[in-house]
C-alpha cells in the first residue's frame, strides 16, 4: 500500500517538474515598433468648410413663460451666429431663451470653405388659464362683527357697577374687541349706556353715562386700547324692547358696541 | 302710648300743613260763575261756537271759579245790561198767606244769584261784524249786588278778525280782564313746549303750542332725540338737550329769529338738561366735562365762562335756579343712592337732601314764589310709577298731587303758579296733561305720538 502510494507521488511530481520546465522556455520577441511617422509637411489648405455637428434646442416644446437652452457646436467656423436676435457667438456654447411664441432658430456658420447653416425649432404653447382667484371671503363689516362678537352687558336698576355676569361677558368682549380693532385699524368703538323706562329722562342720561364709563373703563383695564373706545349715554331714549316688564326692562339696562362716528 | 300721641300729633300737623301748601297756592276759596253763551249778528254768529267755548275754558281752567252748570241757567239770557229789568215789589202781603214773591219782568240777577244756579258771576254780551271786524260787546256783573249800578263790574269792546282765530282772540282778551279782576293772571299767550316723537318713532322733536293745546306746532327740525326743553325767562330763547351731534349736547334756540344760537358745549361725552338763570344771561347744565359722573356747572348764554359748581362721586343733573332769589338750585342728585331732590347755594355750596330718601324723587321745578317746588316722586309706589308732589322748601312739608293714574312727571308751573303742565300715560301712551295746584282740573293737551318734557312759559 505504502509502496503504490509513493509511486504515485513520484508520477506526479515527475509531471509538475516536466510543466515547469516547459514554462520556462524563451518566448519568440516581439516585432519591432513601427516606425515613427514622419515628420510629414503641412497639407496644403484644402478648402475645408465649416460643419454644424450639433444645433438642437431642448426642450422643443415649452409653454410660454418657460425657457428652452439652445446648443451647438461647430467646427471649422471663423463666424457662428445664430438669429432671432442673439447674435454673434462662440464655435460651441449654450443658451438660454425664452420664445413668447414658436420659433425655428437659425445657426449660421461661416467658415474659409464656405457657410453652412443649420435650424432648430421650439414649440410655444399657450399655458393653461390660471386658477379663477379664490372667491373673495365675504369680509363681515364692522357692524356685522360688533353684533356676532361682541355681547351686551347688563346692569341692576339704577345701578352702574360691572355685575358678576358682566365681567365674564367683558373679559370675553375685550378678546373680540381686541381683534376687530386690529382688523379695522381705523375704527373706533361706541360704548354705549342705556337705561329701562322706569328712571327718570334726564337723570338716565346721567346713568347711561356711568353704564358706558364702567363698561369702558374694565375693556381698558383688560387691555383694549382707550383711545379707541368713545363712550356715549343714550339715557332711555333707545330702548331695545319696550313693555313693562322686569324680563325687557333688563334688557333695556345694558351697555351695547357700536361702531362710533 | 306716648309715642302714638305724638306720632298722630305729627301726622296731623303734617295734614295741616299740606292743605296749607295748596291754599297758598290756590289762594283760597272759588267764586262761582255763570257763563251763558253768547249769540252773534249775521256772519259773526259763526265764529260764536269757537267764542263761546274758548271763554268758558279760559275761566274754568283758571283755577279761579267753580262754573255754574249750564243746564241750571235761566231760559231767558240778557245780552246787554239793558236787558235787565227789576222785578216789580210784590203785592201787599195778606195777613196770614205765604210771603209774595216779586213779579218778574223778564232778566234779573237773582235769576243767577239764587238757586239753582247759585253764581257770584255772569258773564253777559254779544258779538256783530263792524267794518270787517268782528266786534264783541261783553259785561262782567257781580249778581250779588242789589242793584245794576253795582252789580257791573266792567263793560268792553273787544275787536279781532272775522274768523277762529278772532273769535278766540277776543274770547282770551275777554278771560284775561275777568281774571284781572280778581288779581289772577291769565295764561292766554303763555306758551308750551315739549318734546314729541310724533314726526317719527325715532325722532324727537322740539314742539310748541298755546297753554291750552292749541296751535301745536314743529319748532326744531334735526331728526334726532331733542328732550328736556327749558325756555329763558323772558320766553324768547329754548335751551335743550339734542343727540344731534351723537352724544347728548345742548343747543339753544331764538324763537325770535327761529334759528339755532351760537353756544359752546364742553368737550364730554355728556352736556345736558340747560336751564337759564333768572336773568337769562347764564346757563347751568350738567357735564361730564371733568371725567367721572354728570356734575353741575354754570357758563354765560354761549356756553363760555364755563365754570364748575358740584363735586359728588355721583350724578347731578336737571337743575333750576329759584326765580325769585336767583340765589339757590334744586336739582338731582344720586349721591345718596337713588335719585332725589337736592337744594343748594348758587356758589354749590351748603348742599342740601330736599326728600326723605324713599324711592325715586327728580323732576324739581321752581314755583314763580320761589318757595314751593313740583317735583315727581315714586314714594308708595313702584319704581317708575312717578307722581307729582309739590313741596315748601322752607318747611319741606309737601303734598301729593296725583295718585297713581298711570305715570306722572315733569311738572313744571304755568306762569300762574296755580297750574302745572306734566307727562302723563294714564290715558294710554305718554301725552302733555295741565292740572291746577290742588290736582284738580286734569286737562290732556295732546293726543299725537308721545309726548314729555313740558315746560311752561310766559
Amino acid at each position: 500500500m505504502n509502496k503504490r502510494y509513493i509511486t504515485w507521488s513520484l508520477l506526479a511530481f515527475s509531471l509538475m517538474m516536466f510543466a515547469a520546465g516547459c514554462k520556462k522556455k524563451t518566448p519568440p520577441p516581439p516585432p519591432p515598433p513601427p516606425p515613427p511617422p514622419k515628420e510629414a509637411p503641412a497639407p496644403a489648405p484644402a478648402p475645408a468648410s465649416a460643419k454644424v455637428d450639433k444645433f438642437t434646442v431642448e426642450p422643443s416644446s415649452i409653454q410660454r413663460g418657460q425657457s428652452a437652452t439652445l446648443t451647438w457646436v461647430v467646427q471649422d467656423a471663423t463666424i457662428v451666429g445664430i438669429d432671432n436676435g442673439i447674435g454673434e457667438v462662440q464655435a460651441s456654447g449654450h443658451r438660454q431663451v425664452f420664445p413668447s411664441n414658436s420659433t425655428t432658430y437659425m445657426l449660421t456658420a461661416k467658415g474659409p470653405g464656405g457657410t453652412v447653416s443649420a435650424s432648430a425649432s421650439v414649440t410655444v404653447t399657450a399655458p393653461p388659464a390660471p386658477p379663477p382667484p379664490p372667491a373673495a371671503q365675504p369680509k363681515r363689516s364692522l357692524t356685522e362683527r360688533l353684533t356676532s362678537d361682541v355681547q351686551d352687558v347688563f346692569f341692576d336698576y339704577d345701578k352702574y357697577d360691572v355685575r358678576e355676569d358682566a365681567r365674564s361677558t367683558l373679559s370675553r368682549n375685550s378678546d373680540a374687541l381686541k381683534t376687530i380693532l386690529r382688523d379695522f385699524p381705523n375704527a373706533v368703538i361706541s360704548v354705549e349706556g342705556h337705561c329701562d323706562e322706569r328712571g327718570s329722562a334726564e337723570y338716565n342720561l346721567g346713568l347711561g353715562d356711568r353704564r358706558s364709563t364702567s363698561a369702558r373703563d374694565f375693556l381698558v383695564q383688560l387691555g383694549v386700547p382707550a383711545d379707541r373706545l368713545r363712550t356715549v349715554s343714550y339715557g332711555k331714549e333707545r330702548p331695545q324692547c319696550t313693555e313693562g316688564t322686569e324680563d325687557c326692562w333688563q334688557k333695556n339696562r345694558r351697555s351695547h358696541f357700536s361702531a362710533g362716528q | 302710648m306716648k309715642l302714638t300721641s305724638t306720632l298722630l300729633l305729627a301726622a296731623s300737623i303734617c295734614l295741616a300743613q299740606e292743605s296749607d301748601i295748596v291754599i297758598k297756592i290756590m289762594k283760597g276759596d272759588r267764586s262761582v260763575v255763570a257763563v251763558p253763551d253768547m249769540r252773534g249778528t249775521g256772519d259773526a254768529q259763526n265764529h260764536m261756537g269757537v267764542f263761546n267755548r274758548t271763554l268758558f275754558s279760559d275761566l274754568q281752567d283758571s283755577g279761579y271759579f267753580t262754573m255754574a252748570p249750564k243746564s241750571m241757567y235761566p231760559v231767558q239770557l240778557p245780552q246787554q245790561p239793558t236787558d235787565f229789568k227789576p222785578p216789580l215789589p210784590p203785592p201787599a202781603a195778606r195777613p196770614g198767606a205765604a210771603q209774595p214773591t216779586p213779579v218778574s219782568q223778564g232778566p234779573w240777577l237773582t235769576d243767577w244769584s239764587g238757586p239753582p244756579v247759585s253764581a257770584n258771576y255772569l258773564t253777559v254780551g254779544y258779538s256783530a261784524v263792524q267794518n270787517d271786524r268782528i266786534v264783541l260787546f261783553a259785561w262782567l256783573f257781580n249778581v250779588n249786588q242789589p242793584d245794576l249800578a253795582n252789580a257791573q263790574v266792567f263793560g268792553k269792546l273787544y275787536f279781532g278778525t272775522v274768523d277762529e282765530t278772532g273769535a278766540r282772540k277776543v274770547a282770551h282778551e275777554f278771560a284775561a280782564d275777568i281774571l284781572a279782576k280778581f288779581g289772577a293772571l291769565s295764561l292766554s299767550g303763555s306758551k308750551i313746549y315739549f318734546s314729541s316723537d310724533r314726526t317719527g318713532a325715532n325722532q324727537k322733536e322740539i314742539w310748541g303750542m298755546e297753554h291750552d293745546g292749541s296751535n301745536q306746532k314743529q319748532i326744531t327740525q334735526l331728526r334726532s332725540i331733542s328732550i328736556s326743553p327749558a325756555v329763558s325767562p323772558d320766553g324768547t330763547r329754548l335751551a335743550f338737550t339734542t343727540f344731534a351731534g351723537g352724544s347728548p349736547s345742548i343747543m339753544l334756540f331764538s324763537l325770535e329769529s327761529g334759528r339755532m344760537l351760537r353756544f359752546y358745549n364742553q368737550r364730554a361725552s355728556l352736556n345736558a338738561t340747560p336751564t337759564f338763570t333768572p336773568d337769562g344771561k347764564q346757563v347751568i347744565f350738567s357735564s361730564t366735562a371733568a371725567g367721572g359722573g354728570a356734575q353741575l356747572y354754570i357758563c354765560d348764554a354761549d356756553g363760555s365762562g364755563f365754570r364748575r359748581l358740584t363735586s359728588s362721586p355721583s350724578i347731578d343733573i336737571e337743575p333750576k335756579v329759584n326765580p325769585r332769589t336767583g340765589a339757590e338750585v334744586v336739582f338731582t342728585s344720586g349721591r345718596s343712592g337713588p335719585p332725589q331732590i337736592y337744594k343748594m347755594n348758587m356758589d354749590g355750596a351748603n348742599a342740601i337732601r330736599l326728600t326723605s330718601g324713599e324711592g325715586d324723587a327728580v323732576n324739581a321745578a321752581w314755583h314763580p314764589d320761589g318757595q314751593h317746588i313740583a317735583f315727581s316722586w315714586t314714594k308708595g309706589y313702584d319704581p317708575g310709577s312717578y307722581n307729582i308732589f309739590v313741596m315748601d322748601v322752607a318747611t319741606r312739608q309737601y303734598v301729593q298731587l296725583t295718585h297713581g293714574q298711570g305715570r306722572n312727571e315733569n311738572p313744571t308751573w304755568a306762569p300762574d303758579g296755580r297750574h302745572l303742565v306734566f307727562s302723563s300715560n294714564r290715558s294710554g301712551s305718554n301725552q302733555i296733561w295741565t292740572m291746577l295746584a290742588d290736582g284738580t282740573q286734569a286737562r290732556q293737551l295732546t293726543t299725537q305720538g308721545r309726548n314729555g318734557n313740558p315746560v311752561w312759559s310766559k
